[in-house]
């Protein structure tokens, strides 16, 4: 019953895994699909590792548990890979993308990991270029959605745009969207 | 015309009480309150509401407020969870006694201690005999859904009760989840204007609230009580049929999921109940017939139903996501058993207490229930009466 695309974030608090599984879910809601995304929370502490996790399916969602087999695993932050299981259930065709300056292979000999597809992009200094600060979460949407494609690019951006705009400004709104399309370009596929 | 929205538990309960807009909304507005409140006080300092949004210091007050403004003759909510709803404790019985229709959804959260503030259910489970009603929802479509239900229940001449309208903490409150939404006209049409029946400012027609009432009438309000509890099984259902008029998406006591004839049955509350229909569907590709029946209504305890739903199954598994120290089982099970027991035909019930303090239940674990419930059909012999799903020992 593999109907439901899952894909799991790791990251440390305050790089924005939640609210990119949420925005995920919410941007693929627009074309028509059903989705769920939440996060976990722990103790709530900046630079603690969080998990978040989305789901997207064509059919009505069901179940309410976490994610134990998924299609895609992101990694917000490299320094991670030693801490979290991050590889942890992904199956033969599972695909690992990690924000990272290093190469896919040399991720794929750091981790010892010898299935599936593995892709990296430098989030962070995509980020500290476009948007000033280190915010990996944006880009690495980016990249994911190339890496995967699970909704279009244009979904994705107007998604951004209008959840940016309504919180802050449509100047940071922009810069997010920079981000993303920067790290949709520079996606590294071994 | 409906919207479609991508939302979370907390962010659809509050605009959900943005469309019934209530007279009064009590709330205190630090943890353990959730995000509802907070999202719900903006709703008030942009005017899209005409709510009096009282900033109360404790949850006992919230729950105060809550009782002055509906004896008043308001409309009055507020929202809680875990530690706060057992701070107001004392007024929540009050509330019910007084026959005040306060709606209030509670975001199921472990109490403390040790400190945790994930999902169980044992804050509202302790609330079961405060004279509440009470409705589980196991996903964001079915938290507002049942919200604008609850007000038009807890207002029906015959039940004039307060109703709790739960779903499960972080999982369902800080998940997203897509959810469909009526028109504010729709709503408002639907939950009607509120006449009070018996408003303290009604000054023509002088009324009392919460006087003396000792061994004279005392007793006699409390078997009223009772009676409009069970009334409200019959309004419930009144009411879920007329919803299902307007949404298109129905709404009973309790719901089945699955195999009709199945003969293997779990009970559950909450978003178990989906984890279990996901299960049941995997366990139909692998042959194996199965049935959910999902708990909706607790208060009242829907015992008619669920005994006609199990009248012909072969063994049953309850859910609890909650313990009741010292009794034998969760509360679901003893109710589900008690109700059971003067059938002619003894069916085996077996408890399943899971998820504590948030503790993840996966689809795994759901199939090793229903794996139980066969050898349990094969053998007639219960190994475990009350089990524990997923902790170490």
């Amino acid at each position: 019953m593999k109907k439901i695309t899952e894909i799991r974030w790791h990251g440390r608090a305050g790089q924005g895994a939640k609210t990119a599984a949420l925005l995920l879910a919410g941007a693929a809601l627009k074309e028509g699909k059903y989705i769920q995304g939440f996060p976990e929370y722990g103790p709530e502490r900046e630079g603690a590792p969080m998990k978040a996790f989305t789901r997207i399916s064509k059919s009505p969602i069901l179940i309410h548990c976490d994610i134990v087999n998924p299609e895609a695993v992101v990694v917000l932050d490299s320094t991670l890979l030693e801490v979290a299981n991050v590889t942890q259930g992904l199956g033969d065709e599972g695909i690992l993308l990690v924000n990272t300056k290093s190469s896919p292979e040399e991720i794929r000999e750091r981790l010892k990991f010898n299935k599936g597809k593995v892709f990296t992009v430098d989030a962070t200094s995509i980020s500290l270029k476009t948007l000033g600060r280190n915010l990996p979460n944006m880009p690495m949407l980016g990249a994911l959605i190339k890496a995967n494609p699970l909704i279009k690019l244009e979904t994705l951006l107007s998604s951004v745009r209008e959840k940016f705009e309504k919180k802050f400004s449509s100047k940071i709104a922009e810069s997010n969207i920079s981000a993303i399309e920067k790290a949709y370009e520079e996606v590294k596929l071994e | 015309m409906e919207t479609i929205k991508a939302m979370t538990g907390d962010e659809i309960a509050a605009e959900t009480i943005r469309q019934i807009n209530p007279d009064v909304m009590a709330a205190y507005p630090i943890t353990p309150q959730t995000e509802i409140v907070q999202i719900f006080s903006e709703f008030v300092a942009n005017g899209l509401v005409d709510t009096e949004m009282v900033r109360v210091e404790s949850e006992h007050s919230a729950m105060s407020a809550c009782v002055g403004a509906a004896s008043a003759g308001a409309r009055a909510m507020t929202a809680t969870s875990a530690n706060g709803l057992a701070l107001m404790w004392e007024i929540v019985y009050i509330a019910a006694s007084l026959r005040l229709p306060i709606v209030m959804p509670v975001v199921n959260r472990a109490l403390s201690g040790p400190i945790n503030i994930h999902c169980d259910h044992s804050d509202s489970m302790g609330a079961r005999d405060s004279g509440w009603i009470q409705l589980y929802s196991e996903n964001c479509q079915e938290i507002y859904d049942n919200l604008i239900q609850a007000v038009r229940i807890a207002e029906d001449k015959s039940v004039l009760l307060p109703v709790m309208v739960t779903f499960d903490g972080f999982i369902i409150s800080h998940g997203t989840e897509r959810v469909k939404i009526l028109e504010d006209e729709q709503v408002r049409k639907f939950i009607g204007k509120y006449n009070p029946r018996y408003p303290l400012l009604d000054i023509d027609n002088p009324v009392t609230y919460g006087p003396l009432d000792l061994f004279d009438y005392y007793f006699e309000h409390k078997r009223q009580q009772v009676e409009a509890m069970k009334n409200a099984l019959d309004v419930i259902k009144k009411i879920g049929g007329e919803y299902t008029q307007l949404s298109g998406r129905s709404y009973e006591l309790i719901e089945e999921f699955g195999s009709p004839d199945a003969d293997l049955v779990v009970i559950a509350a909450g978003s178990t109940a989906g984890t279990v229909k996901g299960a049941i569907e995997e366990l139909k590709e692998e042959g194996i017939n199965a049935k959910l029946l999902k708990i909706r209504a607790f208060r009242p305890f829907p015992q008619d139903e669920i005994k006609q739903s199990l009248r012909k199954v072969a063994v049953v598994a309850v859910m609890d996501r909650s313990a009741s120290f010292g009794a034998v089982g969760g509360p679901i099970f003893l109710e589900v058993r008690s109700a059971l027991l003067d059938e002619e035909r003894r069916i085996p019930v077996v408890n399943y207490i899971y998820g504590l303090g948030g503790r993840n239940i996966g689809i795994e674990d759901i199939k090793k229930v229903f794996q139980d419930l066969i050898q349990i059909r094969k053998t007639g012999k219960v190994k475990n009466l009350v089990n524990y799903l997923g902790v170490r020992e």
